[in-house]
């Protein structure tokens, strides 16, 4: 096996949250640790929300960058503890979520548009189990935030 | 035999993911508004991934080969061990709220003690889910107050639906054999001292929803023990019709 854990890691990298496709499921701290086990190569894996329905979808895509890679000696865990938080994220992933225009999960939720702080939940419940619907009384806009959780 | 007492504690905590989150996923684009529609899926999928989590973990206690999938779809009605409550028909979107509400609440104070296991997959499983519960909870007590101190209508529509569906509290925190032998083993939660934080909660909604806790209400039980009222099997003959017609089909 002649291929390093941080060229590994620097693949999961181009993996997009399928849901959020302006981040990697790397940035998203969803991939906890690449190690090999003497041949075998072990990558562990935690959920953001227990049902959420990309978590499959992501676990394969892990499964074919391998395979396209020539590893096949693999094995995928999940692990649920430390559970999983937005605290894992980054400021320069932060930056991308409002890039998107998704405010960054904060306790002080910001209009990714305009920056104003004045702004309503219309629902705590998003498109995706992560994220809850905004508005922005100074712009007008509708936005996504990521909970913080 | 240890281990069958902890397979069966697991497998309630599985069925009572899976059949709350069944009945809420029954409101999937009939509810009264998008956003509320959302938010009803939402967490029916976090009570799918909860029951998943629970029902995995039970196929490795019970190491026979059987799979999670067949827990859900191939057990009786019989077998189900989940708290009657939780298979409550979905009725108006107050039934909907109050049963989740009852249940939110009780699920907050349950899972922060079965963090505390002794068990470490049932304390990981007990980390990841509270946190989600705690955003239900907020969800449901904001809509009790909503509909309690709302409209007229909305008022009469919840506190009959508190009144009638009172009666199956009281199973949540019932200690049976198993639930004493895991307190004892360190594994499992002692229900009776969360009744105290449950009621606190209550008291403090009722009260700015302007609605009345009932009282003197005769108390049902039986479903940790198999025992359910007949709206669990309407239930599993529609979410387990496609693997009973068609056994282990496929996506």
């Amino acid at each position: 096996m002649e291929i390093s854990t941080a060229a590994i890691w620097e693949s999961l990298k181009t993996i997009p949250d399928p849901e959020i496709p302006a981040v990697s499921i790397v940035d998203l701290g969803i991939v906890r640790n690449v190690e090999f086990n003497d041949d075998q190569l072990k990558i562990t894996i935690t959920p953001t929300y227990s049902g959420c329905p990309a978590f499959s979808f992501m676990k394969e895509e892990i499964i074919r960058h391998l395979e396209s890679a020539g590893i096949f000696n693999y094995q995928i865990d999940t692990s649920l503890a430390p559970p999983w938080t937005t605290d894992w994220m980054s400021d320069s992933v932060k930056a991308k979520l409002k890039e998107a225009g998704i405010a960054p999960p904060s306790h002080k939720v910001e209009c990714p548009q305009c920056e104003s702080q004045n702004v309503d939940v219309i629902s705590e419940f998003g498109s995706t189990a992560c994220k809850a619907l905004y508005k922005c009384n100074e712009c007008s806009e509708i936005f996504h935030h990521f909970k913080q959780i | 035999m240890a281990t069958d007492l902890l397979y069966k504690y697991v497998l309630g905590l599985g069925d009572d993911a899976l059949i709350l989150g069944q009945r809420l996923s029954q409101w999937a684009y009939k509810g009264p508004f998008l956003e509320e529609d959302i938010a009803l899926s939402n967490i029916s999928l976090d009570m799918f991934g909860r029951a998943n989590l629970f029902l995995e973990y039970a196929t490795i206690l019970k190491g026979n080969g059987t799979s999670a999938d067949e827990l859900a779809f191939k057990r009786n009605e019989r077998e189900f061990r989940n708290h009657i409550l939780c298979e409550q028909p979905n009725g108006n979107f107050a039934d909907t709220m109050v049963r989740q509400f009852f249940l939110d609440a009780f699920y907050k104070l349950f899972l922060q003690k079965l963090t505390e296991s002794k068990d470490e997959q049932l304390s990981a499983i007990a980390q990841k889910s509270i946190k989600e519960t705690t955003y239900h909870l907020r969800h449901s007590s904001k809509w009790i107050i909503r509909l309690g101190d709302g409209t007229p209508e909305s008022h009469a529509k919840v506190q009959p639906a508190i009144n009638n569906l009172w009666m199956f509290t009281n199973e949540l925190f019932e200690m049976n054999e198993i639930d004493h032998e895991m307190v004892k083993q360190k594994i499992g939660v002692d229900c009776q001292p969360l009744k105290m934080e449950w009621d606190k909660i209550m008291d403090e909604v009722f009260t700015e929803a302007t609605l009345k806790k009932p009282e003197n209400i005769h108390m049902t039980t039986g479903g940790r023990e198999g025992i359910h009222t007949e709206h669990l099997g309407h239930l599993l003959s529609d979410m387990q019709y496609l693997q009973r017609a068609y056994p282990d089909a496929q996506w």
